[in-house]
């Protein structure tokens, strides 16, 4: 995994586990790699990968079962969608937003764009 | 685990490379040990492993003190030091010979690492290239299962799939009661694993704090301009703009550049060091 420079490394694992829990490569009450086999797949520091299960855990998308390991949480995929969204909406729209006004580009002109893309998603599929 | 008092070391001859340096290493952590050339970090690793013998001061490792070099010290302390010199033996003959000294040696430890990195028991050490004696004598060095690791720059010599496998296996066998010891010069190779960083400068720990503790309260990133991100503590100009380190006053959460924060601490900036003490 290339880990990029700027967010934290311990945020960026977390992400990582998100991916795949949102892409249903790790389904819903499934276990999932232990703390060392993820430190080992992602060449960090096992502590490190602590720190973002316990993140995780917090946030209620994986879980613990004594001595049996970590778990994808039931509502795992709701819950990383709805704070993706809050992310997104609080971080990078109003950097979207700031492009857009720099460069004189309306909502309209945009409007037109997102159509054509959702037509080209919903046949992609 | 270790706890170094006041320690001076000399050279014969020469003025003090460790001058008056304290310091306290826990186990279960990976600390990174960062100087510049010359700044002493071999001496300490050397110290630690009970090579050399302090001058002044106190030298603690666990429940020894290693100029003593007690047997059972010995046992529980590894060092790979950066350059070295092996005999002319079959791997597998000096594992057979050297594997005794260590009652925690882990045969099967050894052999998978040994796998890892391509390197076979019928291999005459001798004739390896430095970079696979390297590799060789760090299976070694894990499979001793010593408590304190100490690895002169380590990853040195090795090669990209190499260094790679290296933070794999160092991430798959620290254990908790272990502690190792990193110096480094290649941060870029090593900074997902470190735990702790350790910067000596002219004698004496300069900074010793947690990644997590740093990145709690500076903050590490990349602005176009330098008033992008309000004062910042330190500046370097890289690619597209600057690198900066701030106060971390919106916890905000960044990676941590060791290089940055290196340049910074050695830079004579009064400002950074302070917020990291407690």
């Amino acid at each position: 995994m290339e880990f990029n420079n700027q967010l934290s490394i311990y945020l960026q694992i977390a992400d990582h586990v998100c991916d795949r829990i949102q892409l249903r490569e790790w389904a819903p009450e499934e276990k999932i790699p232990s703390v060392r086999e993820l430190a080992v797949t992602l060449e960090v520091n096992p502590n490190t990968v602590m720190r973002s299960y316990e993140h995780l855990q917090q946030l209620g998308v994986i879980y613990t079962r004594r001595g049996l390991g970590y778990f994808v949480a039931p509502d795992a995929v709701a819950k990383i969608t709805a704070l993706r969204k809050e992310l997104f909406l609080q971080e990078e729209l109003p950097q979207f937003f700031r492009k857009i006004y720099l460069l004189g580009i309306g909502l309209d002109e945009l409007k037109d764009r997102y159509e054509k893309f959702k037509n080209r998603q919903a046949k992609a599929h | 685990m270790v706890s170094l008092h006041d320690l001076t070391f000399s050279y014969p001859g020469s003025k003090p490379v460790l001058d008056g340096l304290s310091l306290t290493l826990e186990p279960g952590r990976i600390y990174g040990l960062l100087g510049q050339n010359g700044a002493g970090k071999s001496t300490l690793l050397y110290q630690l492993a009970g090579l050399l013998f302090p001058d002044s001061g106190t030298c603690r490792v666990g429940n020894y003190e290693p100029s003593r070099r007690e047997p059972a010290f010995l046992q529980s302390v590894y060092i790979v030091p950066e350059t070295f010199r092996l005999p002319d033996l079959s791997v597998q003959s000096y594992v057979r010979l050297h594997a005794p000294f260590y009652p925690g040696f882990n045969a099967e430890i050894c052999q998978s690492i040994l796998q890892q990195f391509l390197i076979t028991g019928n291999d005459k050490l001798s004739s390896l290239s430095h970079g696979q004696q390297k590799k060789f004598h760090i299976a070694f060095a894990i499979a001793t299962g010593a408590k304190l690791l100490l690895l002169d720059e380590p990853t040195n010599g090795l090669d990209i799939p190499s260094k790679q496998q290296f933070r794999k296996i160092i991430a798959g066998h620290l254990r908790e009661d272990q502690c190792m010891v990193i110096s480094t010069h290649q941060v870029r190779d090593l900074d997902s694993l470190i735990d702790d960083i350790l910067i000596l400068n002219e004698g004496r720990i300069l900074l010793q704090a947690p990644v997590s503790l740093i990145t709690e309260r500076l903050v590490f990133k990349k602005v176009k301009s330098h008033g992008e991100s309000g004062k910042p503590l330190y500046a370097e100009e890289a690619l597209g703009g600057f690198a900066v380190i701030a106060r971390n006053t919106n916890e905000e959460s960044s990676r941590l550049d060791m290089e940055l924060l290196f340049n910074a601490a050695l830079s004579g900036n009064d400002s950074i060091l302070p917020i990291l003490q407690d």
